[in-house]
């Protein structure tokens, strides 16, 4: 079906609207969908409002959580010695570790600084000529959406390194600050790519503005 | 599938709202086909996944949650991993995980771990039994479940025991050199969980189960 070159009716052209959650199309004017319940919105403006505002808090705590220490290791031998996320990686490939490094430097660094470059260029497409197709940008978010949550395995390995590796006195791992902030940058940018309405970048297809 | 195409400036007389679905990625106006005889279904412009009707799986996603929360229980109470190093040894469960974060300033963060990987997994389940038990027999859907299986679909990404199962083998794998690992039985537990829940991800249809709650009465 080759309905991109077609006229085509979106609910809201037809003076409709759809529900994001189910799918129900309800009278344009209705604020909460009677199916589902869940919350119309035909300001969809406010969508983008939400995304950068999120984002900007992730930015926020993603800074900081790359200062401040993941893990504390204190050893008899050694003395305490204080890792940053970048510090973690180098370890694993020092240690000739190649996938997991790979692994945890793909969720805690590529995968954030994809998704703040990847969200922004999304929201910025919307208001001049986009280079990429809908069906492209719209690929785009889906794989942002699904991939921001993995980040979050760091804050897992610190969670079972510092719960696990409690050895009296040969070695005991405590987490850092950077854990937390790190935790609130995944959730912050979770929220920003779901907030992000996909409706918007096919509206514009169509001319009807953002 | 087709789409309605709007051939003039005035919207064409529109069918009943029920009978139709506006793609939540797209907004695209389509005509919902019967549920019948329809494989997976794709917006026919930005190839969303509607639905794919299987709705003999009530049941299956019934016997899957039920799976997922017994292993669930079991895998906060046994041990998860084990290790020794230097004559010492030390065990740590699922809980003790969510506990390392509970000294000082670091506090919320075990909430937030054990809501993620604990928590809202078993939320999720508890939400999908609730709402597919009456379903499933042909009955009427009890009082909220619409409300049940909205907030089951918003816990999604944000119930992460896959996520925590990688999380503990990159653990492993940064100890492997250090100290001798034992994987006790929640590990196993875990491993399993994650599995059932994505073959019963698989099997839920969300559109199916809004039509069945809208229908059954």
């Amino acid at each position: 079906m080759e309905s991109n070159r077609h006229p085509t009716l979106t609910a809201r052209a037809a003076g409709l609207i759809g529900c994001r959650a189910c799918g129900r199309v309800s009278p344009g004017d209705t604020s909460v969908c009677p199916r589902c319940g869940g919350a119309l919105e035909p300001d969809r403006n406010l969508s983008l409002q939400r995304v950068w505002a999120w984002m900007a808090a992730g930015i926020i705590c993603y800074i900081p959580a790359n200062l401040y220490p993941m893990l504390r290791t204190s050893t008899v031998a050694t003395g305490t010695a204080e890792n940053t996320i970048m510090g973690g990686v180098v370890e694993l490939v020092h240690a000739h570790e190649w996938a997991v490094a790979g692994i945890v430097f793909a969720a805690s660094v590529l995968v954030p600084i994809a998704k703040f470059i990847a969200i922004a260029a999304l929201a910025i497409s919307l208001r001049g000529r986009a280079t990429m197709s809908s069906h492209r940008r719209h690929k785009l978010l889906e794989i942002m959406d699904f991939i921001g949550r993995w980040s979050m395995v760091d804050v897992f390995v610190v969670a079972i390194l510092s719960s696990l590796v409690q050895l009296g006195y040969v070695v005991n791992i405590h987490p850092g600050p950077a854990a937390a902030l790190f935790a609130l940058s995944v959730a912050f940018t979770m929220l920003a790519a779901q907030s992000f309405d996909p409706r918007l970048i096919w509206e514009k297809d169509q001319g009807y503005p953002a | 599938m087709s789409s309605i195409s709007s051939a003039s400036a005035t919207p064409p007389t529109l069918p009943p709202l029920e009978t139709l679905i506006a793609c939540p990625a797209c907004d695209l106006l389509m005509a919902a086909p019967s549920l019948e005889a329809q494989q997976n279904c794709r917006c026919s412009r930005c190839h969303h996944l509607l639905y794919a009707p299987r709705r003999q799986t009530f049941a299956q996603v019934i016997a899957l949650s039920l799976t997922v929360a017994i292993l669930m229980i079991g895998a906060v109470f046994f041990p998860f991993l084990e290790i020794s190093a230097g004559g010492i040894r030390h065990q740590s469960s699922i809980f003790d995980t969510a506990l390392a974060f509970s000294e000082g300033i670091l506090l919320p963060l075990s909430v937030v771990v054990m809501a993620l990987i604990v928590v809202l997994p078993l939320l999720r389940v508890t939400l999908l039994l609730y709402t597919l038990w009456p379903l499933a027999q042909g009955r009427a859907p009890w009082r909220h479940a619409r409300r049940a299986f909205r907030l089951a679909e918003a816990i999604q990404p944000w119930s992460m025991a896959e996520i925590f199962v990688v999380g503990a083998v990159v653990a492993l794998v940064k100890l492997a050199g250090l100290a001798t690992i034992t994987l006790g039985p929640a590990f196993w537990a875990f491993g399993l969980l994650v599995i059932v829940v994505t073959v019963k991800d698989n099997l839920l249809c969300d559109w199916t189960l809004w039509k069945a709650i809208d229908t059954q009465r």
